[in-house]
């Protein structure tokens, strides 16, 4: 297809190498890639990948706001798993003002993140699919996220964008039917990803186009920075939950999936098996969990009641202060990191003191994998774009900031 | 179809139009052209709990030549503008254009250098939608909203 | 566990450090410049150390509060003694540059040119140091302290109007 053929002089047909652009506007580029590629045939020699078509200017942003401001632009970096972007971004503060949330808050941002988690996967394996051509598994992954949306959105009042994390806390506490809610919406779940593996698993069209395609070995993944689940893929056992436990992760059950080769196929199992972990760790924090203040007690980090802001003095100069100037945060640098669905998602943060970050970085775990890409791609054939493409779960939101 | 200038303002033009409308404004053809957040709220609607088909615009068409509804969803750069615009440009009249969310609108809460203050700075829109992102209903009654606007285009509009 | 490295930092290359400081847990050196990749290299190749997963790299712009203004700052880790350091190079504005470590960690390829897109930080031996996420054409470093928030380059015009 992709080759122009030229009559030799002897009459032969040969070819020659071709270039093409493939992107932005490509569907399955998610609008917000250009590759270029160099085919040989149908064989991809080079390609180069061009992003920055989201760059949303997200430090600089950051830079203009409170820090408490900035939780609504940390939702819209991985935007298909913001509840670990916010718990992410609350911890690096927490870590340079020197506090730590309450236990009942810890395992409520534990559960948050694992729900949000299940999402991120079950949106990557579904558009995955999707883009082969399997179409009813990604009806069904977004059911799934469909129903884990709704529980959220009784938690945190919105369907995608929560901003429910605060600085030494949470916005609110879970609603008292989360539980059985909770069990309800597993129970469905389960029936749909079990659908979803024997849609998949043994899938001839699905294995031929995602086994042994995109190979990268271990020692070229960790050169490249990766982490997550396509790091896993290749064998190595790197998790923050497990290596560096945050919240009450060191007190959790759980077993880190690992694949063997870094293909697609161990990407898709990967993610599989570790949505199997979340539901295990939601159960484990669920029967954990107890009774308790959600917000650290301190009047300079969190805001007064509203019976207070209004029937005192005090409590009026309070939310004043914090809504206007921004909570103080001393200063100093500080790097914190926390697993999200594409893996380690660090913060940098630099205080100068002030009510608003004088720097605020994000270390974004796609922007490792997508400069892989070209290695992965080369080989392989045209086809072989989406499904690799589609396995390393590329956010633009995330990966461009 | 030619016959436009001939038929504008008779009785035949008009009840024409209303035939020609109806027609187009339950088999709209969209191209999605998704950037950002909002695409995972366009996927909610269009897969099977929503079910944006039940409105006559079930097929997303990744081709702009097959499409006549523009759907901008997320957040448009200046480095993305110009892919926008073509896109539009080689779409094929009548098309119609929906802003999907703030960004799109009004740039959103993005005010810097680098995002498009609204696509409406580069090619027209029709339809606006809110919302960080839009919930679901919103997008289906946008839709609503611009079939109620394609049933009133006058028939010299849809050369 | 990360003091070791430090101290083996602080053996070998005494001369090269300007300072270290750990507040809030993140063991941090401060290099000069001039051997910044033997240092690199050294913290990748020493077994004891082995920092074979680079982690971030990033620029801090101190515009108009401290000399020199800029700072690149490294973040790597250890997958194997599990350690974590961070390095941090303070360069001029009028030279502002550091030498590439795309050598050592081919990982570190887009976030150099990440650093040069928005802060204008010339990686020498790069191979393909050109701007990422802005334009070809796109004036200024917009991360860059004085650059305004919303000085915009817009690169296309409302549809009819000439370009």
């Amino acid at each position: 297809m992709a080759e122009i053929l030229l009559e030799t002089e002897d009459g032969d047909l040969d070819s020659v190498p071709m270039s093409l652009q493939m992107g932005p506007s490509h569907p399955a580029m998610h609008g917000t890639i250009k590759m270029r590629l160099k085919l040989d045939g149908e064989i991809v020699s080079r390609s180069e990948v061009e992003v920055g078509y989201l760059h949303r200017g997200f430090e600089k942003s950051c830079e203009a706001v409170t820090w408490t401001q900035v939780m609504p632009f940390t939702d819209r970096l991985n935007y298909v798993s913001p509840l670990c972007n916010n718990v992410g971004y609350c911890m690096a503060v927490e870590k340079l003002l020197g506090i730590r949330a309450t236990d009942r808050c810890e395992y409520i941002r534990m559960i948050m993140a694992e729900t949000s988690r299940i999402g991120d996967h079950m949106t990557s394996v579904g558009a995955s699919a999707m883009e082969l051509g399997g179409f009813t598994a990604f009806l069904y992954a977004i059911e799934v996220r469909e129903e884990i949306w709704r529980l959220t959105e009784t938690v945190t009042g919105a369907r995608l964008t929560h901003s429910y994390c605060r600085v030494g806390g949470l916005k609110d506490d879970l609603p008292p039917d989360f539980e059985p809610n909770w069990r309800a919406i597993q129970k469905k779940c389960r029936t749909l990803i079990d659908d979803i593996h024997a849609l998949l698993d043994k899938n001839r069209i699905f294995l031929d186009r995602m086994r042994d395609v995109g190979v990268i070995s271990a020692d070229r993944a960790l050169a490249f920075g990766f982490t997550g689940p396509c790091l896993r893929s290749t064998g190595v056992d790197y998790d923050v939950r497990k290596a560096a436990p945050y919240m009450k992760y060191d007190r959790m059950k759980f077993e880190i999936p690992v694949g063997t080769i870094g293909d697609n196929y161990d990407r898709y199992l990967v993610r599989m098996e570790e949505i199997e972990q979340s539901f295990s760790i939601i159960e484990q924090c669920l029967k954990q969990i107890e009774p308790g203040p959600i917000n650290v007690d301190d009047g300079r980090l969190v805001l007064p009641n509203k019976d207070e802001v209004y029937g005192s003095i005090e409590g009026t100069i309070a939310h004043f202060k914090i809504i206007m100037e921004g909570i103080k945060v001393p200063p100093g640098e500080v790097y914190s990191y926390t697993e999200a669905g594409n893996g380690e998602l660090g913060f940098y943060l630099v205080s100068n003191g002030e009510g608003r970050p004088y720097k605020c970085r994000v270390r974004p775990p796609c922007w490792s994998l997508m400069q892989a890409l070209p290695e992965m791609l080369e080989g392989y054939q045209v086809a072989d774009i989406v499904p690799t493409f589609g396995s390393i779960n590329m956010i633009g939101g995330e990966c461009d900031r | 179809m030619g016959l436009e200038s001939n038929l504008t303002g008779t009785f035949v033009g008009s009840r024409l139009s209303d035939a020609l409308n109806w027609a187009r404004k339950y088999s709209l053809f969209q191209y999605p052209f998704v950037t950002a957040c909002c695409g995972m709220e366009f996927m909610s609607t269009a897969c099977s709990h929503y079910d944006i088909s039940r409105f006559g615009a079930e097929i997303p068409r990744f081709s702009p030549r097959q499409a006549d509804l523009l759907f901008v969803v997320g957040t448009v750069s200046h480095k993305l503008a110009p892919v926008l615009r073509k896109v539009y440009e080689q779409m094929c009249d009548p098309k119609w254009v929906v802003a999907f969310g703030a960004c799109a609108s009004s740039g959103g809460f993005y005010d810097n250098y680098c995002t498009v203050q609204g696509i409406d700075t580069i090619i027209p829109v029709d339809v606006y939608i809110p919302g960080c992102p839009p919930r679901p209903e919103q997008v289906l009654d946008a839709l609503m909203m611009l079939q109620e606007k394609i049933q009133r285009e006058p028939l010299e509009k849809q050369a | 566990m990360s003091k070791k490295c430090v101290e083996r930092l602080q053996a070998h290359f005494a001369d090269q450090i300007l300072s270290t400081h750990d507040a809030a847990g993140d063991e941090t050196v401060v290099l000069k410049r001039d051997k910044l990749l033997d240092v690199l290299k050294f913290l990748r190749d020493e077994a004891d150390l082995a920092f074979n997963l680079p982690v971030d790299l990033t620029v801090v712009d101190w515009y108009r509060i401290r000399e020199p203004r800029f700072e690149v700052v490294y973040h790597l880790y250890s997958y194997r003694t599990k350690q974590r350091i961070r390095l941090k190079v303070p360069v001029d504005e009028d030279d502002a540059r550091v030498p590439s470590s795309y050598s050592i960690w081919p990982g570190f390829d887009w976030y150099e040119r990440e650093a040069y897109d928005l802060y204008g930080v010339v990686f020498d031996g790069h191979p393909n140091l050109k701007r990422i996420l802005m334009w070809e054409g796109f004036e200024g470093h917009p991360l860059r302290k004085d650059y305004p928030i919303n000085k915009r380059q817009p690169i296309t015009t409302l549809l009819g109007e000439k370009s």
